[in-house]
């Protein structure tokens, strides 16, 4: 067993990627972070394991990248209001709304949701790409639509 | 609880990351990352895939959107995993196969990379690609100028086992006695392109 070509790994999980990065930091920056999770992707490709779970990893260099955003937007002392908001496609207010309040989230349970929902991982994908159990999986992202729901309330 | 849920699975663009995909090529190109670079261009002889290395033109198949999965397989366990879609740096390669099929062109001047042939078959092949243009040679001959006049069999299989036809010319190379012989590519594209050189009425 080897590693799929590159161009397979980027067509199987380009999408998984961008919508994770649009739900974390918003659709410009995700531009950026998109380029530069698959170029660190790309260069540490040959030296992975054939057996690892592709789009977990993926996703584990995606967070990093969105982290690294979020910090340099800090260091730019830009309030997080001006973050620039998810794009929304079919334009319903409400859907907008959520993400907006997910990034309010503590961020544990922030990366659980976009891991599940937005990156549309099973949950045994959550667990790796958190480094976490499957069991802790699940109970981040059940903290974390039951803290989204009370703020949605609020 | 099952609202919030499907708000957030639904609220993102569908496939919006293409674009960038393709963008990511010409990054990665420009950061050295690319090891095989490969794009599938229409031919006369139908789609062919084309892939180069840092070297040069290392591959060229016939029927390349069918049998595109198993081209880049082979590619990335064979040579490196780092194997991307980059038309652009196919462009050298893609121009001189236009004249050449057009009737303008009677050599090739892309660098080759031979890394995929090893030996005799090696040999075979780099006395294959000094056969003019619209002349042919025989598998004993190129036997011979292989260092090994006997091995007219193997020169058979070498020449079917060329990874970058065309280019080299394997087709140009017949049966002692005239007959075609066989082509990797099926013996209707040797006919079409000994006709395209003139060989051939």
């Amino acid at each position: 067993m080897s590693l799929p070509p590159f161009q397979t790994f980027l067509d199987a999980h380009r999408e998984t990627v961008f919508r994770y990065l649009v739900a974390m930091i918003g659709p410009d920056d995700a531009e950026d972070a998109f380029q530069e999770t698959f170029i660190s992707a790309m260069r540490a490709y040959p030296r992975l394991r054939p057996d690892s779970n592709l789009r977990a990893w993926a996703l584990t260099i995606a967070n990093r990248k969105a982290i690294d955003t979020i910090r340099a937007r800090k260091r730019r002392a830009v309030p997080v209001e001006e973050v620039p908001e998810v794009a929304v496609r079919d334009g319903r207010p409400e859907d907008h709304d959520v993400w907006a309040s997910a990034r309010d989230l503590p961020a544990s349970q922030r990366e659980a949701l976009l891991f599940r929902f937005a990156a549309d991982l099973p949950y045994s994908d959550v667990a790796v790409a958190l480094g976490t159990s499957e069991d802790a999986a699940r109970q981040r992202v059940s903290e974390g639509i039951r803290t989204l729901r009370k703020a949605l309330k609020a | 609880m099952r609202n919030i849920e499907k708000a957030l699975a639904q609220s993102l663009p569908a496939d919006a990351s293409r674009v960038l995909a393709e963008r990511f090529a010409a990054r990665a190109d420009d950061e050295g990352l690319i090891d095989v670079a490969y794009t599938v261009e229409d031919s006369p002889v139908g789609p062919l895939l084309l892939a180069s290395t840092k070297r040069g033109l290392v591959e060229l198949g016939f029927d390349g959107d069918e049998r595109l999965d198993l081209y880049l397989t082979t590619l990335s366990a064979k040579l490196s995993p780092r194997v991307l879609e980059a038309p652009a740096r196919l462009d050298p390669v893609r121009r001189e196969l236009d004249e050449y099929f057009s009737g303008k062109r009677q050599g090739f001047d892309v660098p080759l990379d031979w890394t995929l042939t090893h030996g005799f078959t090696q040999r075979i092949l780099r006395a294959t690609a000094k056969v003019p243009y619209g002349q042919v040679s025989t598998y004993r001959q190129m036997a011979t100028k292989a260092g090994n006049a006997k091995a007219v069999r193997a020169a058979g299989n070498a020449l079917g086992a060329n990874p970058i036809p065309i280019v080299v010319p394997c087709h140009r190379i017949l049966r002692t006695g005239g007959s075609l012989g066989g082509y990797g590519g099926g013996p209707e594209r040797k006919e079409f392109l000994l006709r395209l050189e003139g060989f051939l009425e």
